[in-house]
């Protein structure tokens, strides 16, 4: 009968896709060894220069390691952040 | 010269010493002279899956050491013409032996073998590298688990880096009514995660259990369909291509009800 269910849910929680997205999050972790604290690092280090020229929604930045795929049908990983801006400040394009 | 292939799998307990224990078995019933080699140091178990722990007078730490002549390690298997198992020593570590001397070890078996098989431990420390230091390919085997497939991903990368290049993949354990329901990664999920070649799947089976506890490899019996998935794997080895096994057959009348009822989820698998 769960099965039953399961056809009516459109299968979108079948638990053996949820293993493989977090299987492939954590191997890009894993091969590039780089840890969850180490992004933060680095994410603590970007906020400070960027707010050097912008002011930003830190709440909303998100950087994450991902796979982006290549023309030769292979993978790489590429580090993807997503900087919210406030409003830009207004320094250098006048001032300098 | 024989070829040395180690089976390694990073995680425990995903079959590592039944699959060699099985393919092992497999090549020599094919008639090749096959060698075991128990590299677990300290945690022997190839014996007893083998049914062979009470022939034992040396082992692996004491040929290497020179306490014996080589020769006098190797436990004839009477079952199976042409297999012998070297079994690791009980009461010693893993750093009893250095890959140098597992190098050499691996060596002086090729002149006398065509395979030589190497049950590697678990883990990534001094006994993983004893275990692949002599060897010429190497078969990862892991259950479609995600604590299996991340140390199996990491077990890869480490091969690579000690150039064991293009490790072959045993997927153990398929259970196909999970995968039906979709609570079990596939084939092809596990493959596409790990991106190496697949060597064979062995599904879940209970004959497993009940052959080790018989101290009798699985391969020898006909109708187990796990042993049927060793002796094609075995094949393999070998250079033949065959064919996965079909797991895919209904075996109850629930089973093709079920599938009336979820047709539409069955179609990826």
């Amino acid at each position: 009968m769960l099965d039953f269910f399961k056809f009516f849910s459109k299968d979108q929680n079948k638990s053996k896709d949820i293993a493989k997205e977090r299987l492939k999050l954590v191997l890009i972790h894993d091969r590039a060894n780089i840890s969850p604290k180490f992004l933060d690092m680095v994410k603590g280090d970007i906020i400070k220069v960027i707010s050097n020229y912008m002011e930003i929604d830190e709440s909303g930045f998100n950087i994450k390691l991902s796979r982006i795929a290549q023309d030769n049908d292979d993978y790489t990983s590429a580090l993807i952040a997503n900087i919210p801006i406030k409003r830009m400040k207004n320094l250098g394009k006048n001032n300098g | 010269m024989g070829e040395v292939i180690v089976i390694t799998s990073g995680k425990g307990g995903v079959g590592k010493t039944t699959t060699t224990a099985n393919i092992g078995t497999a090549l020599a019933l094919t008639g090749r002279k096959v060698v075991l080699v128990d590299a677990d140091i300290g945690l022997r178990n190839l014996d007893v899956v083998m049914g062979l722990e009470n022939r034992i007078v040396y082992d692996l730490v004491d040929a290497v050491e020179g306490v014996c002549r080589l020769k006098q390690a190797l436990i004839r298997d009477k079952r199976f013409e042409g297999l012998y198992l070297l079994p690791a020593a009980q009461t010693r570590d893993k750093n009893a032996v250095a890959p140098a001397q597992m190098q050499k070890l691996c060596d002086d078996l090729r002149e006398h073998f065509d395979f030589i098989l190497i049950d590697s431990p678990a883990g990534i420390e001094q006994g993983f590298k004893n275990a692949i230091a002599g060897a010429d390919k190497a078969v990862v085997v892991t259950v479609p688990e995600v604590s299996a497939v991340r140390d199996a991903d990491r077990i890869i990368g480490l091969l690579a880096a000690h150039e064991i290049n293009e490790p072959q993949l045993i997927i153990n354990r398929l259970r196909m009514d999970m995968v039906k329901r979709g609570d079990m990664m596939n084939i092809e999920d596990t493959i596409d995660i790990l991106g190496i070649d697949l060597l064979g799947v062995v599904p879940d089976d209970e004959s497993i259990i009940v052959s080790s506890n018989r101290g009798e490899p699985v391969v020898t019996e006909e109708k187990s369909l796990a042993g049927q998935a060793y002796r094609n794997i075995a094949r393999r080895l070998l250079g033949e291509e065959v064919a996965l096994i079909n797991l895919e057959t209904e075996n109850s009348f629930l089973d093709k009800l079920r599938r009336m009822f979820s047709g539409k989820n069955n179609k990826r698998q």
